[in-house]
């Protein structure tokens, strides 16, 4: 690898730039089931908040912040979350993926809605792990553990 | 033959702006997709999906409706391809560089 040399803007542009990148992929995750947005778009703003920081401070401190172990993890649990909101609505008594079964709120629209939240948090999960997963096993760097 | 290829290509041009003409306009309500029926007498999902989509999900993001509830196991699938691509790359690109290191 080449030296990183410090170049004071990038550090400081990207430093500055990347939690609100990460507040708005958030925002638009935890938002999705009700104004436009959802979990691929969200989970794509996550994993480029992460991203500009590993190419822009390096991968020393970007693996401070995301460790590379933990992309095949969290993708993995991204879609068990989305399988579990099915399996919960099956177990109480609906079909596979019939949110208007899931134990959290009265009325079956509102259920449904939440519904839609759960699996969108999952859908942003896996794909903000992935994005990254794929980002770090193509550079071919890894930490020494 | 560079003449022929490029005289396709500006054929098919020609065709698709031609065919473009004949689309209905946008939000046209007396068009077939937005009308209440299909020409085969059935009933359209997408005017249930306007009419009942906020009433079942309780939401008035019609696309988050479609996409996670009433399509939920198309997204189930998209997701498990996306892991799924993830973890090939996982596979790959790692176990060639341990062979290469030893």
């Amino acid at each position: 690898m080449k030296i990183n040399e410090d170049n004071p803007i990038t550090t400081l542009v990207s430093s500055v730039v990347a939690p609100f990148i990460m507040l708005f992929g958030l925002y638009i995750v935890f938002h999705g089931h009700y104004s436009p947005g959802g979990g691929f778009q969200g989970g794509t703003m996550l994993a480029a908040s992460i991203i500009i920081i590993r190419l822009a401070l390096g991968s020393d401190i970007g693996q401070l912040q995301f460790p590379s172990r933990l992309g095949t993890p969290l993708g993995s649990l991204g879609v068990l979350i989305y399988f579990s909101t099915g399996l919960t609505a099956m177990f109480f008594g609906g079909r596979f993926l019939d949110y208007s079964f899931l134990p959290v709120a009265h009325t079956p629209s509102h259920q449904r809605s939440l519904g839609i939240l759960f699996v969108e948090i999952g859908v942003g999960l896996a794909v903000m792990a992935i994005l990254v997963a794929i980002y770090d096993d193509l550079l071919g760097e890894e930490s020494d553990d | 033959m560079k003449l022929v290829n490029f005289g396709i290509i500006i054929l098919f041009g020609l065709l698709l702006i031609y065919a473009s003409a004949g689309l209905p306009n946008r939000g046209d309500a007396d068009a077939v997709l937005n009308r209440e029926k299909s020409p085969a007498g059935s009933q359209n999902a997408a005017a249930y999906y306007i009419r009942k989509s906020y009433e079942d999900a309780h939401t008035p993001n019609m696309v988050t409706a479609i996409l996670a509830d009433y399509r939920s196991y198309d997204t189930l699938g998209e997701e498990t391809v996306i892991m799924t691509a993830g973890l090939v790359c996982f596979l790959l690109l790692r176990k060639r560089r341990k062979d290469n290191e030893d």
